[in-house]
């Protein structure tokens, strides 16, 4: 059972909160190119260099924009952002196990889906893995995910966070209406 | 150091709380997609609010730095992102931070969603060039823009209207918003949600 979403909203506006704060606004989705940068670069260390002034550039002009700061995460991944993400999946593993864990047949897959789709777990894998790379590429797209353009900029009034929320509630909606039609 | 603490710190809370409060259970997220449960959209509507509420009032104060702000570019790729993303959220029931922490509480699915996730960023790597070369990512309406103005932030307002106050006031009706909804739009009413 979720918390009921009074104390769930209050506690997660808090987090956001205590975030700019003390650091500044969560965002999650750039991790995940500082990830294949770092599995990229220690399969070939020419990836990422650093010139002799200190800064970083990359071979990749993605990971080389904006002054090397993605080229840099990569050669140093114990920053703020990466250890956070890191520690959001400890916090998911402890939260979770508090509370008893999942179930068996919830871990496979869940039961929205398995109502609509059956229970062929090669189906839900086929599905989440298409669903990752559209949802990471876009994100990359659009510069921020869930997190970082809905939540955190829509809470600072950003122009984007509202433009990113449009595009993705548009399209989000009505595939979930067309997808889940059974009641689980 | 301290600030490797606090990505710990805050970053376990957010990790926690977001399986407390169901994002990271692609059962929730599917009723809220599909207008069965609104639940989650009253949670994420709470918050946000209340965490713009916090944010701007704690400037006002005095007590929240302002240069922690950090307002990304409008430009059209973020509507396009936004769309592709809605798509493969809807279909996953997993976005970035949530995949992560379903993979984490034990759900095998989400490890797919992440090693798509992992091929999906590494394709938008190689494609960023040809992709910039659209002119999607050209900012639009000012880029780096807040709606109102926010004293003291180094962003642009696509108002003069003061930033703060209206984060404030926006940062209300998104929790006013949060109570009016209803549970359910679509649908025949579901006393029971699943877990």
């Amino acid at each position: 059972m979720v918390l009921n979403w009074k104390l769930g909203g209050t506690l997660l506006g808090l987090v956001f909160f205590l975030a700019v704060l003390l650091v500044k606004p969560i965002g999650v989705s750039t991790q995940f190119v500082i990830l294949d940068g770092v599995i990229w670069n220690a399969g070939d260390s020419t990836v990422v260099s650093q010139a002799d002034d200190g800064a970083y550039t990359s071979t990749n002009a993605y990971l080389a924009k904006s002054g090397g700061k993605y080229a840099k995460s990569v050669a140093n991944p114990l920053n703020y952002s990466f250890v956070f993400v890191i520690a959001m999946m400890l916090g998911g593993f402890l939260s979770a196990m508090a509370r008893g864990g999942l179930s068996r047949e919830e871990k496979k897959m869940p039961a929205l889906w398995r109502a609509s789709f059956g229970p062929s777990i090669g189906t839900r894998f086929l599905a989440t893995f298409a669903g990752g790379f559209i949802v990471l590429y876009g994100a990359r797209l659009a510069g921020g995910c869930t997190s970082g353009h809905m939540m955190s900029g829509m809470m600072q009034t950003s122009l984007s966070g509202y433009i990113f929320a449009a595009g993705a509630f548009l399209a989000a909606v009505p595939t979930a209406m067309f997808l889940y039609r059974q009641e689980a | 150091m301290s600030s490797i603490l606090l990505a710990l710190i805050i970053g376990a809370a957010f990790g926690a709380v977001l399986d407390r409060i169901g994002a990271s259970n692609p059962n929730y997220i599917g009723k809220m997609l599909n207008l069965t449960n609104l639940h989650l959209m009253k949670t994420i509507l709470l918050a946000i609010g209340t965490g713009s509420v916090l944010m701007f009032a704690g400037q006002m104060a005095g007590l929240v730095d302002v240069g922690h702000m950090s307002v990304k570019s409008a430009y059209l790729g973020v509507f396009v992102g936004g769309v592709l993303l809605g798509i493969g959220w809807a279909l996953a029931g997993y976005c970035p931070g949530t995949g992560l922490v379903a993979a984490a509480t034990g759900r095998r699915d989400a490890l797919a969603f992440l090693a798509g996730g992992l091929l999906g960023a590494a394709a938008y790597m190689a494609t960023y060039p040809a992709v910039k070369d659209t002119g999607l990512l050209d900012a639009i309406a000012g880029g780096k823009v807040t709606l109102g103005s926010v004293p003291g932030a180094e962003y642009e307002g696509v108002t003069t209207l003061p930033g703060d106050i209206l984060g404030i006031a926006l940062g209300l009706a998104f929790i006013v918003v949060a109570f009016l909804l209803p549970e359910r739009i679509a649908g025949e009413p579901d006393p029971v949600a699943a877990e």
